[in-house]
């Protein structure tokens, strides 16, 4: 087994040694089973206004259902990362296990390669939990697959990019509130970062608009998954992960 | 096996080490001897590759630990200060991760790391949490962690930190039996661990060295001023004058430990002075009641506490 793997595999299995790993899919599979269940009655209640007085448009699951579905899960998950990656590399520097991984013959980003299978392995594990809920709606109704496929994609890569920026607060400081907490702030600074676009003339309007965390997300949530948002969630990883190396190997 | 050349290591404007040299041949077992802050860990840290020097060079096993370090850790068992163990592994899980990380292949890993945890004695914890563990135990985990890839050169920051004196022999024991198939390097700041296991010394005092020498070496090398101690039924303080006046004698003071009835002194010679014939005349004649005199070989212990006082500034 490649260092890399070894590594993640001992994180992997460390999340679930304490309790927080447990309480955190807990928590985040009741939040979206709780999100599922209104969001579904609610459409159920309007689907049958529209069969009674033939009113307004038809709802359909992909519109009325899943787009709002893992459009909220998002949200959820902006608040749920920054606990999964905070511990990732401020606990090695807090217990000095670092030095067992920078003394080992291995390269700076076997290590953050490791660390981020880790932290995107338990997430995306966490988000596909939630498969269960189109499941769900395929035993009342048709769900169109292709919006499931693209949305968990998408939600997929946006944790990538979220466990990347995670973990490189989580490799500049021993403390993991502080990690978590700068994480956070990163996040959501990412989020709302293209509501400075209207005041920013037209080149830096589009800047600010392209480098928005959730904007690059909307395609995938209406089912079409288009290259420059794969290559964006794709490259903003690397970087934050590159970054990472560095600390790591300036230790 | 071990170079280290002009190692340099600042913060800021501050200085860790200053220019460190030494050497360690095939086989060895350096002592790397100094107080506490003297920079004994951030030049083992620099030896391991866990962080940068400053300036100057270093290598391992023929590697340079800056631009060759991946083989330069290759060759390297590594106990860092605080051992570096997971409080939420088992003794076997983590052995076997640390085994798996530095290259033990996995047929091979359950051999290595029940031979390391032998001579560790921790086959009694193999299956406990780290976390559970005593102190002593944890430290032996880690000592386990560095020899169970079994590589040429080990590294070792006071290995028998917080152990009992029992384990204390034990350890020391272990350390004594890697030398020759293995380069040890082992920081300390207690001298009877260098004496108990070294054969050569390097001691440093506020970022440099400031000797190299073997055990013998380093003493005799200190004894050459010798020192009496001089025992009295009376006070002695007022004779100090008079036995400064002595020839060969260069200082006196009082000596700790006197028991009741009994004053004691330290007086101390010239290089190659031998004033105890002046020195008993002179408490006979005044009537202090000489009860002895004796000539002190100076201990390693002194002679340490000599180098690090007189020498390095």
């Amino acid at each position: 087994m490649s260092p890399t793997l070894l590594i993640a595999r001992k994180d992997l299995r460390s999340y679930f040694i304490s309790p927080v790993a447990y309480i955190i899919v807990a928590i985040f599979l009741l939040l979206v089973g709780w999100m599922f269940i209104n969001i579904f009655s609610y459409f159920v209640m309007s689907a049958g206004q529209f069969s009674q007085f033939n009113m307004g448009q038809k709802p359909n699951l992909s519109e009325s259902v899943l787009r709002p579905l893992f459009g909220n899960m998002n949200v959820v998950l902006l608040f749920v990362a920054p606990f999964i990656t905070m511990r990732l590399l401020a606990e090695e520097r807090r217990d000095h296990t670092i030095e067992l991984l920078t003394t080992a013959p291995i390269r700076g980003w076997q290590i953050v390669a490791g660390k981020f299978l880790a932290g995107a392995g338990l997430l995306a594990a966490m988000i596909l939990a939630t498969l269960v809920y189109p499941l769900v709606l395929e035993l009342v109704g048709h769900p169109d697959w292709g919006v499931v496929f693209a949305s968990y994609l998408g939600l997929i890569l946006l944790s990538c990019t979220y466990v990347a920026i995670g973990l490189f607060w989580s490799s500049r400081t021993e403390n993991q509130v502080v990690a978590a907490v700068l994480t956070f702030g990163t996040l959501l600074f990412f989020w709302l970062i293209s509501w400075a676009a209207h005041r920013a003339g037209p080149v830096w309007g589009d800047v600010l608009t392209g480098l928005s965390l959730i904007g690059h997300y909307t395609n995938f949530g209406m089912g079409v998954i288009q290259s420059e948002d794969v290559v964006y969630y794709l490259s903003f990883s690397g970087f934050a992960l590159f970054l990472t190396n560095l600390s790591v190997e300036a230790a | 096996m071990i170079e280290v050349k002009d190692l340099t290591k600042t913060y800021g404007d501050r200085a860790a080490i200053r220019g460190v040299s030494f050497s360690v041949k095939r086989g060895e077992i350096l002592g790397f001897l100094g107080p506490n802050g003297a920079g004994k860990s951030t030049t083992m840290k620099i030896l391991s590759g866990f962080m940068p020097a400053t300036g100057g060079f270093a290598s391992i096993n023929g590697f340079n630990v800056s631009n060759q370090a991946i083989d330069a850790k290759a060759s390297l068992g590594y106990l860092p200060e605080n051992p570096p163990v997971y409080g939420g592994m088992s003794v076997e899980d983590y052995l076997e991760f640390a085994a798996r990380l530095h290259g033990v292949h996995k047929a091979k890993v359950k051999a290595a790391i029940a031979e390391a945890m032998g001579k560790c004695g921790v086959a009694d914890v193999r299956k406990r949490l780290i976390g559970n563990l005593s102190k002593g135990y944890r430290q032996r985990v880690g000592l386990a962690q560095a020899i169970a890839h079994n590589p040429p050169v080990l590294i070792l920051d006071e290995p028998t930190v917080g152990l009992d004196p029992r384990q204390i022999i034990d350890i020391r024991n272990l350390i004594q039996s890697l030398g020759g198939d293995h380069t040890v390097i082992l920081s300390t700041h207690i001298l009877p661990e260098v004496q108990a296991t070294c054969s050569r010394v390097v001691v440093i005092d506020k970022g440099q060295v400031v000797a190299e020498d073997t055990l013998q070496g380093i003493a005799a090398r200190m004894t050459a001023n010798s020192r009496l101690l001089l025992c009295t039924q009376k006070d002695p303080a007022p004779l100090t004058q008079q036995l400064q006046s002595i020839a060969g004698v260069v200082n006196v003071r009082a000596a700790a430990g006197a028991s009741a009835g009994e004053f004691s002194l330290h007086v101390e010679c010239a290089k190659g002075a031998d004033p105890r014939a002046a020195v008993a005349e002179l408490c006979v004649r005044e009537g202090y009641g000489l009860l002895g005199l004796a000539q002190e070989r100076l201990s390693l212990e002194d002679a340490f506490v000599r180098l690090i006082t007189t020498e390095g500034h």
